[in-house]
């Protein structure tokens, strides 16, 4: 059948066609082929410089290197922040088979909390798969040992030295000093990105936090040579090394020198011991800050090895609030350890004058109001006049002259020695304070009757209380201005800024701030005569303190009322809770005719200015003045 | 692999066995011919494999256990080459349709029970894995040319339409594992066979028009990832780190090999892992790299001549089904080098086609060189015949 449907085969011209088609698909491929080898020759002749660009930039990469924070030194130069090698733990997530089991036998054996577990997996799985997770800061030595012995059990998971900040002293510090803590997002946008490439931790409060440009250095680049998913190949073939641009080296932070006295801190920190409350001690003549205790504190050590969630919410649940910062932040009423500048006010505005007398029977009336200001004497201090008014404390000598004085002058002359606003101390994170005055008033409720300012908020106001606020650091400043009559510096701690290179170091001027310029010098020396026999004079309230001193020295006692009480409620000390006892505040400076050293300090619910707050005040003095028994 | 000292060895056996034949046994090529090998395709297949090894050795990171393990493998395709030279043209052409039968029932049946590999459906394990799709590269070749053999050529329009369904049916079967690759350089070694018989210029360049259209209903039965891979040749630099990043960093390892190259394992695109599949579809640009445009001329260059000395041994041939099969398996295996090279150079789509004889994996090797033995059974067998 095929053979009667194919015609005979034309062996000839078949030869022929299949020549032909055979140079036909001859030529077909060579065109291709001069197509490919066309594009090699645009690929590796004209365009191969663009090429091995690129090549070249596909294997370098830049690498930031951090730079090694800076040292903070006290005034003697003793150590309050190092950097100390730690080991810490840490988790290689490309390296770990099965992620949710390692976490969870880790937290077995208590090197992580299961509370941690979720934040870890979510740090695991967020970056490279090669770049390391930090699962604990710092290991002690015991938890290094037993790791060790169980590390087979936990591919990829290993230690690792790395620098840690560490403060010798801790929580002696913490609130003068603050601490780092590791960069969270919210730091980010006031950081400069290329700076800090490297870097984990960033100063957080206080000093550290202040003082971050300074303390943190620049961050130094090296160049890696690294295969298409980032990670560092070894280069063992020097043509490769050898091609490297030139690394950059990290520019260290400054070292910062404080005027904080670490010894001056310590004597304060014990006298806080058990109690609640903070203190300032402050140089009167350049404004440097030489103690900052806020009690209780904690250690801030926490921060920057990083603590489990448990370990923090004890921190911040704690109802002594130990994260607090009192000293800057705790606004108080300021009680009666403002009767001295008020006194100055009063002077000056002709609101009295130093012979004038009242007779005090415990208690003053408005006319056409029965309502009773109290003295904190019930039975009265007698004819006083503006001296023993402050001396004793007399309220009621206030209370009388507070109409004369008038809230606007109150207002005045309080702002004019600091209170109310910032001092704009170096540490950062104040609390301004508050010192009212009609205008506040309006402003500040909505109720038409509330804003109205009243007589009798006047006549609270001249004790320290009502709507009064104001921070330790701000009366200590004030204490300040009172010791040096009126001259005032912006307070700060940092008192040199060092480079860690050079050694070169900047010395930080004080800064000087308006003055309280009062008419006067009389009227100074009056005020500074009364706070000098609060505490040194037959019947001042802090005798029992300062009576014997070998050194002249002037202060103030103060109450701060916590909760306030109803008209005719007995008063009760023993029936009051704990913690609605009155606040006892104290401010201080000496020596009299050279102070060097200014105090201003509160316990919350102590009670007694005088008697509890007065020693404190008068400890650090003498611990500063060198008339302590263990001054060296 | 054979050492020349084992090939001697059993050259001598040969000697014995076939001591009453007439072909004189002292020179190199007459043990050549004795055992049906063309010696020129031979040098040209060392040479290719040869310098392939030695990339690969650097591709492979400079692996000693996966270089032999290539190795062993070629070692293997050179056997089944010299076993496939062994059996007579008309043998093969006899079995031809036994064979492309036998081919398509192994493509239905590993649809029905294939072992899944990588999203595919390729392999049959039938007491041994193997694709039979590899098996249709040369089944299909054959059975065009098979049909040809009796038929005056150029055919006429009805046989062509024969010829279509014969290649359209596996090539289908197999885009449906899918193996777009595999499928298209089948289709394409039978086309060449009907291009080869002479079918008409005019009628090729209106196949080639309705081809459009024809492109158009291959799209819409094509993986989202074929064509993504189509989409990224247009323009690579749309996803530099998706389906465009394996074209730009290959043109990055060849651009920046240069003329002379970055030296052998010296190259940072292919031994910085930059470079995806450097050791299989890709190896083409490590050669670029580390020996620039003069190691490249030099693969191409062997290349073109086993595919020219394939095409003369076409020329050469007796018979209808001899001389379109020779030229199949010689263009097909130009398809082959081409369609690699263009891909790793950015010309056409990323295909996964592996360059022959370099490329690591050994499944289609076996293949490739048994097409071989077909090419040298063809011219040594060609004076035995009668004529």
């Amino acid at each position: 059948m095929i053979g009667l449907l194919s015609p005979i085969k034309d062996v000839h011209s078949e030869r022929r066609l299949f020549l032909a088609r055979v140079v036909m698909a001859s030529v077909v491929s060579l065109l291709l082929m001069g197509a490919v080898v066309a594009r090699l020759v645009q690929l590796q002749v004209v365009d191969h410089e663009l090429f091995a660009e690129k090549s070249q930039g596909n294997r370098v990469r830049i690498e930031p290197v951090p730079p090694i924070r800076g040292l903070i030194f006290d005034r003697r130069g003793r150590v309050i922040a190092e950097n100390l090698p730690a080991y810490q733990l840490e988790l290689i997530p490309e390296q770990v088979h099965d992620l949710d089991d390692t976490l969870n036998r880790l937290a077995v054996i208590g090197l992580i909390e299961v509370e941690d577990i979720p934040r870890f997996k979510d740090l695991s799985r967020s970056g490279p798969r090669f770049k390391p997770v930090t699962l604990k800061f710092r290991l002690t030595e015991e938890e290094i040992a037993n790791f060790a012995i169980q590390r087979p059990r936990f591919p990829g998971v290993d230690f690792q030295p790395r620098l840690v900040r560490h403060y010798p002293d801790g929580a002696l510090v913490a609130h003068a000093v603050g601490y780092v803590g590791a960069l969270s997002p919210e730091d980010l946008p006031r950081l400069d990105p290329a700076s800090y490439a490297g870097t984990s931790h960033t100063g957080k409060t206080g000093v550290e936090g202040s003082f971050e440009s300074d303390l943190h250095g620049d961050a130094g680049y090296r160049h890696l040579i690294t295969n298409a998913r980032g990670r560092e190949v070894p280069s063992d073939t020097s043509e490769l090394l050898d091609s490297l641009p030139v690394d950059q080296t990290p520019v260290p932070g400054a070292n910062v020198y404080l005027s904080l006295d670490l010894e001056l801190q310590r004597i304060a920190a014990q006298a806080f011991e058990g109690r609640r409350g903070a203190l300032v001690a402050l140089d009167p003549g350049n404004g440097e800050i030489l103690a900052l205790i806020s009690s209780p504190s904690f250690d801030p050590n926490l921060f920057a090895v990083g603590m489990s969630t448990s370990q923090y919410r004890e921190l911040s649940e704690n109802p002594d609030r130990p994260l607090f910062n009192r000293a800057l932040r705790g606004a108080y009423p300021p009680g009666s350890t403002i009767k001295p500048m008020l006194a100055l006010a009063a002077l000056e505005t002709g609101a009295t004058n130093l012979t004038r007398k009242s007779l005090c029977r415990g208690y003053f009336q408005l006319p056409n109001d029965d309502h009773r200001y109290r003295d904190w004497k019930p039975e009265g201090h007698g004819p006083v006049d503006l001296h023993d008014a402050i001396a004793q404390s007399c309220d009621v000598y206030f209370y009388e002259i507070s109409g004369e004085i008038g809230i606007d002058n109150m207002h005045d002359y309080l702002t004019r020695f600091g209170l109310g606003s910032r001092t704009g101390a170096d540490v950062g994170g104040e609390s301004p304070g508050l010192v009212p005055s009609r205008e506040w008033k309006q402003n500040n409720f909505r109720d038409r009757d509330n804003q109205r300012w009243y007589h009798g908020e006047t006549v609270i106001a001249s004790i320290g209380q009502g709507y009064m606020l104001a921070t330790p650091l701000q009366l200590a400043a004030a204490a300040s201005a009172l010791a040096t009559q009126g001259k005032r510096y912006r307070p700060h701690m940092v008192a040199a800024v060092e480079d860690a290179l050079t050694g070169e170091r900047r010395m930080v001027t004080p800064e000087r701030l308006p003055d309280v310029e009062i008419s006067n010098e009389f009227y100074w020396e009056t005020v500074i005569d009364a706070m000098h026999d609060v505490m040194q004079g037959p019947r001042g309230t802090a005798r029992a303190v300062g009576t014997g001193a070998p050194y002249e020295m002037a202060g103030k006692s103060g109450t701060a009322q916590v909760v306030s009480i109803a008209q005719d409620e007995k008063y009760d000390d023993a029936e009051l809770e704990e913690r609605q006892r009155d606040h006892a505040l104290f401010i201080a400076f000496a020596p009299l005719d050279n102070p060097r050293i200014a105090v201003a300090l509160i316990v919350e619910n102590a009670e007694s200015g005088s008697g509890v707050a007065a020693p404190i005040a008068k400890a650090v003095m003498d611990a500063y003045l060198g008339f302590d028994d263990d001054a060296p | 692999m054979l050492t020349w000292g084992s090939m001697t060895m059993r050259l001598s056996e040969t000697q014995r066995l076939f001591a009453s034949n007439a072909v004189p046994m002292t020179s190199f090529s007459g043990i050549l011919r004795r055992l049906h090998i063309d010696g020129p395709l031979l040098g040209g297949l060392l040479l290719v494999c040869a310098f392939g090894l030695f990339i690969l050795y650097s591709a492979v990171g400079e692996s000693n256990r996966l270089l032999m393990n290539q190795a062993i493998r070629l070692g293997v395709a050179f056997v089944a080459m010299l076993i496939v030279a062994q059996l007579p043209p008309d043998f093969l052409r006899r079995w031809t349709p036994w064979g492309y039968a036998a081919g398509l029932a192994l493509l239905v049946l590993v649809l029905i029970k294939g072992d899944v590999g990588q999203g595919a459906r390729r392999w049959l394990d039938l007491g041994i894995r193997f694709q039979p799709s590899e098996a249709m590269k040369l089944a299909v070749p054959m059975m065009t040319a098979w049909y040809l053999h009796d038929r005056q050529i150029p055919p006429r329009l009805g046989q062509l339409a024969i010829i279509a369904v014969l290649i359209i049916v596996p090539t289908l079967l197999i885009a449906k594992q899918p193996d777009l690759g595999t499928s298209l350089l089948i289709a394409a070694s039978g086309v060449i066979v009907i291009v080869l018989a002479g079918m008409s210029l005019r009628l090729m360049l209106g196949l080639a028009v309705a081809a459009v259209p024809g492109a158009l209903v291959l799209w819409n039965f094509m993986q989202d990832y074929q064509k993504q891979r189509v989409l990224t040749l247009l323009n690579p630099d749309s996803d530099p780190l998706g389906a465009g990043y394996n074209i730009i960093q290959s043109k990055i390892a060849i651009g920046s090999g240069g003329m002379f190259g970055k030296g052998w394992t010296n190259g940072s695109q292919a031994q910085l892992e930059f470079l995806p599949e450097r050791d299989t579809d890709f190896i083409f640009a490590v050669l670029g790299e580390e020996f620039g445009l003069l190691g490249v001329l030099t693969l191409l260059a062997l290349y073109m001549f086993v595919v020219g000395r394939g095409l003369y041994i076409a020329v050469q041939a007796r018979d209808t089904y001899s001389r379109l099969l020779a030229g199949s398996i010689s263009l097909t295996f130009m398809v082959y080098v081409f369609v690699n090279t263009a891909m790793v150079t950015g010309l056409v789509p990323v295909v996964g086609i592996p360059l022959p004889l370099v490329s690591f994996g050994g499944t289609s090797m076996v293949t490739l060189m048994a097409g071989f033995g077909i090419l040298m059974s063809i011219h040594s067998h060609r004076k035995l015949l009668p004529h």
